[in-house]
């Protein structure tokens, strides 16, 4: 399929670029597509390329040597990953899986160096995503060291719940979570997630209603997950 | 429609434990291979995915807020 300038526009990485620069730097873009639960990538595998996600979602995570997973992002469209293998020459930091059918933007270390020698502009840009990353692993580190499990799945939730687009929007923009996902992102166990969520439930915060998890106080999820509502 | 759990019949391994911990009935294993029983009144309680050793069953879940809900509703 032809890679099409409007979709590259979207992407943050290419903000604020002319026409003629975005077009010139398609040229060095290639698509990918992935089913659900295709391995994208494989941690310390050699990096060969940054990725965009056109439509679809995919997570980020580490695999413990006892076959434990951290999930360390969910990845949606307009959003990128890969990048720091690409930029510091190291191999693929993490592994990535399709959580949904997804479509990818490519582009390969050595054609995103000639890229960014051309479009100096470029670096402000991801100079500005790959603070962002930082910021979000500060967070997740934050929350890893000092918040109990159920303030974390608090704070998971409400994330979820507000950062996914609308119920019944473009598919694959709210992807549905196992509990055993939610113990990958949130660092502990399936059975201490189940145990959380009826803790949440029995305190007035959520209802389990079969396969939808409804948010019912939202300020006692702030509360717990030391969001300040706005 | 009722949503129930997602079954990957490729990873199933026929230990029958899903059907062990299943209080509505509805798995069964069949030629060592896991079959929905579509008429049992699945609750998502979700401990068959729990007891899987192979992942073969997955009950993901829709995180909402009720407000979202309601609107959808509406419209």
């Amino acid at each position: 399929m032809a890679i099409e300038i409007e979709l590259l526009k979207s992407i943050p990485y290419f903000l604020g670029l002319s026409a003629a620069e975005l077009e010139a730097i398609k040229q060095h873009v290639f698509e990918q597509s992935a089913e659900r639960n295709d391995m994208i990538l494989l941690e310390e595998e050699a990096a060969h390329a940054v990725y965009f996600v056109v439509s679809g979602v995919v997570k980020v995570f580490k695999t413990s040597v006892e076959g434990k997973e951290q999930i360390l992002c969910i990845v949606k469209a307009g959003e990128s990953f890969n990048d720091i293998a690409v930029f510091d020459g190291g191999p693929n930091p993490a592994s990535v899986i399709a959580m949904t059918p997804v479509v990818l933007y490519g582009i390969t270390k050595t054609d995103m160096e000639t890229i960014l020698r051309r479009h100096p502009g470029l670096a402000t840009n991801v100079i500005k995503i790959l603070s962002k990353k930082v910021r979000h692993f500060v967070s997740l580190v934050e929350d890893l060291s000092f918040r109990h499990v159920t303030d974390r799945l608090a704070k998971l939730l409400l994330e979820y719940a507000t950062d996914h687009g609308p119920i019944g929007g473009e598919a694959g923009a709210r992807p549905r979570l196992t509990q055993q996902e939610m113990a990958a992102m949130v660092g502990t166990a399936r059975e201490v997630v189940g145990r959380s969520l009826k803790a949440l439930e029995e305190e007035g915060a959520i209802r389990m209603d079969r396969h939808r998890i409804v948010i019912v106080n939202k300020k006692r999820l702030e509360e717990m997950s030391g969001v300040t509502a706005g | 429609m009722l949503v129930k759990p997602i079954l990957n019949e490729a990873l199933c391994n026929g230990c029958g434990l899903c059907v062990t911990v299943c209080q509505c009935g509805g798995m069964v294993i069949v030629a060592s291979i896991i079959k929905r029983v579509d008429v049992a009144d699945c609750r998502y309680c979700a401990e068959c995915e729990l007891v899987c050793p192979t992942g073969a069953i997955q009950c993901p879940y829709e995180i909402v807020i009720e407000e979202s809900i309601e609107m959808t509703i509406e419209e």
